[in-house]
């Protein structure tokens, strides 16, 4: 069934509207082919085009003096120094890894495995933000022992170490989870690869594992009218196969360093389509295709079948003509695939041809250029109720109920089951914060940082946006590295909902606000809309992924606390209880507004930290939990009790922003109090370490009791 | 001294072995493609890496232990040269045979990685020397196969003739007698499950791994 009738339902099945069609109609003028449908489907929907997002993703700033390449390509790249560079970027994986977690995640990391070699950088660190539905419901035991797998599964064996991320439960993820996979390389800074095509009459070349019907139709959707053979055609989850990734990687990075690529784009999200058209327009040329020259390993697939096949470890690639004999040397060399499938061409076009026959021939420059975009409308999503009394509660017994539940007890369950340790590089392993890996041969180090209080974003879409940002902005701080760019994953409901909408610009007003105050533009990132089941959307999830720099490795703070340490509380005492950890896991209450994020304030407590780091022991942020919930990691990362002065509810549990708690050796408490002071930063002792019991107020309870808890309770509830 | 990595086209601690190699003789080893049917001329010790040779969807190594690198590794390992195999390195030595029983999937069927505390069980070896006898380490592991698994006159054998390198303080991964690392009959053949490579790096902090490797450069510097 090449070319059947066009009908109504065959153009619905493909998830494009009307008057969408009617711009093909008028581009074509003619009707487009069964190929050409998908070739369609494939670049305007929502996944490949951002139709619904792309007016508001211009808002977020992705200049500096520190980014070599912004979004739109494969991901973003920030200058280190020394002639070094960062490429990293963050992707969902969300709908695939609810319906086959273990191949849904491992499929994830596959693909920003690839985003990120694809520009020339072997990744070094990769991280992963999930969020899973209530640690009750029925499929969350399963689809977090799936996606862990899975991630664990394709990562540990690509090479990669997993050196951070979250993993958090609500009932809004019930019926989609969200699996957010973030990778970073390293590349030379004069030496990235883009996907931009140039020259005419070169070589089209395609690299690595053989085309299957996997994930047909993962862009768009085929329907039971589409024709009699629906089992054969039903899209079938796509399967990771991380050792020819890991084959693809080292090859590629050999074949950079020949010479021979001129251009390079990873198959990802409708394979062949998407990656030809991204070389072709970029370059603002034409590519010619010739399917009988891509390698199968089904029989009998048809043109269609090969254009949206979303087949895993596959690359694109043009080629220096001059150099294909060593080009496929290197290929062979790894038993991988390398074919000439086409070529660039002069004229405007995309020509798809198979066994004989031109099965697409499209206006090429218009397939990404006249993709619909939406102003969709936007409703301000409904005010929280506000925050009711709040019972006073027992420091510890607050404690316990935040550290015994999953998500804030300590997450070894999930991230001893990723190598984190791999390259040989690491030194801040998960659980700690940011992550820290060494540049390799360097004595440089980058540190890592997945944030996004969902809560937040719920209640207030803009505080809530500023926030996933400046938390990010502290993480890097707290290991005394400077802040230095970052990528967003936005996961939000259905964008026809107005109130989705409505959260959507919110929360991205408030990222951009963030990032232009904090000097962190967003340089690479990726959408996921339509997070939604029987009209329940997800919480708005935007997820930041941040970069920080520590120049000199023996410069970072690199902790733990020591007994005698005195514990410095910078910034005012807490006050907002408004959509506190506290309230959601001692009362299941969600009340109230997010606290507000004073960027001016985080800024500055950022830059004196980064400035004293060499008067600080230890330190971390004030986040979910406030005082009472850093102060216990503090003390367990130490293995040493503390002691913290005595307050109300707010003073232990608020989660005002822009605050830190220091471990400062004694001596020079006093001091780096007066300094603040001048600089008219709140900061003040508010406890010591020591001893072996955790003592909050004239509450208290052993360390090892509280920490035997919070080590117990994620496996207890999940494992 | 003169070293060796095999690199499988999946292993993915080649460097980092070959990093540590280097650190501890001062000259880079060379790197064996699995597909090289012989070895430099010269060598002295052979490091078979960690990672996932060919992709471990079959049982870890055995893909691996035919690869035509493996042949001219045993035929060096029994006229007497030095062999290591860290974490996929180890389940390719007892699948070639050059090291007795077989490691199989965790006892809890997941992947770990973590810090494990170790007991060095003999200080008679190139590789151990460096330690004392009942010393007790830390080094990280990372798999998911590093169950270890023999009968019991083998277990037996190994504990008689004291050819048990290392053993687990609380065991991770269901192992037989707890066993972390194990020396060949001529004691010049270690496998071991931890990553020595990854514990060896002065700037990373104390590491653990560093006697070994310095042990190997001393003792067979003066072989």
């Amino acid at each position: 069934m090449e070319n059947p009738e066009i009908t109504d339902d065959l153009i619905a099945a493909h998830g494009l509207a009307p008057d969408e069609y009617a711009e093909i109609l008028r581009l074509l003028n003619r009707p487009p082919t069964l190929t050409e449908i998908g070739i369609f489907s494939a670049m305007w929907n929502e996944h490949c085009s951002y139709k619904s997002s792309k007016r508001w993703l211009r808002l977020l700033p992705s200049d500096g003096p520190q980014v070599i390449c912004g979004p739109g390509e494969n991901a973003g790249v920030v200058d280190i120094g020394d002639g070094l560079a960062v490429v990293f970027k963050m992707e969902s994986h969300n709908h695939p890894s609810y319906i086959e977690p273990y191949q849904g995640a491992a499929t994830g990391m596959g693909g920003i495995l690839r985003d990120v070699f694809t520009m020339g950088a072997r990744p070094v660190a990769a991280m992963n933000s999930l969020s899973f539905g209530a640690p009750d419901h029925p499929r969350t035991r399963s689809l977090v022992a799936g996606v862990v797998a899975g991630i664990g599964g394709y990562g540990n064996c690509f090479g990669v170490p997993t050196i951070g991320g979250e993993v958090r439960f609500h009932p809004a993820y019930n019926g989609n989870c969200l699996v957010n996979a973030f990778a970073a390389g390293i590349a030379r800074a004069d030496r990235i690869f883009y996907s931009a095509a140039s020259g005419v009459g070169r070589p089209v070349v395609y690299l690595g594992a053989k085309t299957g019907r996997d994930g047909v139709g993962g862009a768009t959707m085929a329907s039971a009218e589409f024709d009699d053979t629906l089992e054969e055609k039903r899209p079938t989850v796509q399967v990771g196969d991380p050792f020819t990734e890991k084959r693809l990687l080292e090859a590629c990075l050999e074949l950079m360093d020949s010479g021979a690529v001129i251009s390079i784009q990873d198959m990802g999200a409708a394979g062949l389509t998407c990656s030809a058209v991204e070389m072709g327009d970029k370059g603002g040329l034409g590519i010619a295709l010739d399917l009988d020259l891509v390698p199968v390993r089904e029989s009998a697939m048809t043109a269609y079948e090969m254009m949206l096949s979303e087949s895993q470890e596959r690359m694109l690639m043009v080629l220096d003509p001059e150099k294909e004999a060593a080009a496929r040397a290197i290929f062979d060399k790894w038993d991988l695939d390398f074919a000439v499938v086409g070529e660039t061409i002069a004229e405007d076009r995309f020509i798809v041809r198979h066994q004989g026959a031109v099965r697409a021939d499209l206006p090429l420059r218009a397939l990404s250029g006249n993709a619909p975009e939406y102003d969709r409308p936007r409703a301000a999503p409904p005010a929280p109720p506000p925050l009711g009394d709040v019972p006073p509660t027992d420091a510890i017994d607050g404690l316990r109920a935040l550290i015994g539940s999953p998500n804030h007890a300590r997450k070894a369950w999930v991230w001893e089951q990723y190598d984190h340790t791999v390259m040989a590089d690491t030194v801040v392993p998960p659980g700690h914060g940011a992550g820290v890996v060494r540049v390799h041969g360097t004595t440089k180090a980058l540190a890592f940082t997945a944030d996004v209080t969902p809560r937040y974003c719920a209640a207030n879409p803009f505080e809530g946006g500023k926030q996933a940002v400046a938390e990010a902005f502290r993480n890097l701080i707290c290991v005394g590295a400077r802040p230095l760019a970052a990528t967003d994953n936005l996961n939000f409901g259905n964008p026809e909902k107005p109130e989705i909408m409505g959260q959507f610009a919110g929360c991205i007003e408030g990222i951009a606000a963030a990032c232009r105050a904090l000097d962190m533009p967003i340089v690479s990132g990726n959408v996921s809309l339509y997070n939604e089941t029987d009209g329940q959307p997800i919480l708005p999830t935007p997820t930041i992924g941040a970069v920080g720099l520590i120049e000199r490795l023996g410069e970072r703070i690199a902790g733990p606390a020591r007994p005698g340490d005195i514990a410095v509380l910078l910034g005012p005492p807490g006050r907002h209880l408004g959509q506190s950890a506290l309230l959601w896991e001692m009362w299941g209450r969600a009340e109230g507004d997010a606290p507000p994020v004073d960027l001016a304030a985080e800024r500055a407590a950022g830059a004196f930290i980064l400035a004293e780091r060499a008067a600080i022991r230890a330190c971390t942020d004030l986040s979910d939990g406030g005082l009472a919930l850093a102060a216990f990691e503090m003390a367990a990362a130490a293995g040493c009790g503390l002691a913290i002065e005595e307050g109300d509810t707010a003073w232990f549990f608020a989660e005002d922003q822009g605050r830190y708690l220091l471990a400062v050796p004694a001596e020079h408490a006093a001091g780096l109090v007066a300094l603040a002071g001048q600089q008219a930063l709140p900061a003040r002792a508010v406890g010591s370490f020591g001893g072996d019991l955790v003592a909050l107020g004239p509450a208290s309870a052993p360390l090892a009791d509280l920490v035997t808890l919070w080590s117990g309770a994620f496996a207890a509830a999940l494992g | 001294m003169r070293t060796a990595v095999v690199v499988f086209p999946g292993s993915n601690c080649d460097r980092d072995l070959a990093v540590a190699f280097a650190r501890a003789t001062g000259r880079p080893p060379a790197m064996l493609w699995h597909k090289d049917t012989e070895l430099p001329p010269g060598l002295d010790l052979i490091g078979l890496p960690g990672g996932f040779s060919f992709g471990d969807y079959l049982r870890c190594g055995a893909i691996a232990a035919h690869a035509p690198i493996c042949r001219a590794v045993a035929d060096f390992a029994r006229a007497g040269g030095h062999v290591l195999g860290v974490c996929n390195g180890f389940q390719v030595l007892t699948e070639t045979g050059l090291l007795p029983g077989a490691l199989i999937r965790n006892a809890n069927l997941r992947f770990v990685c973590r810090p494990v505390g170790l007991r060095v069980e003999t200080a008679t070896s190139a590789f151990t020397q460096g330690y004392a006898r009942g010393q007790a380490i830390t080094l990280p592991i990372a798999h998911h196969d590093g169950n270890y698994v023999a009968d019991p006159a083998t277990i037996d054998r190994l504990r008689d003739t004291d050819r048990i390198a290392f053993t687990y303080l609380d065991n991770p991964n269901g192992s037989a007698g707890n066993i972390a690392g194990i020396l060949s009959e001529n004691r010049r053949v270690l496998g071991m499950m931890p990553h020595p490579e990854r514990a060896a790096d002065p700037a990373l902090g104390p590491g653990d791994g560093t006697p070994l490797f310095a042990g190997l450069a001393t003792a067979l510097a003066n072989a």
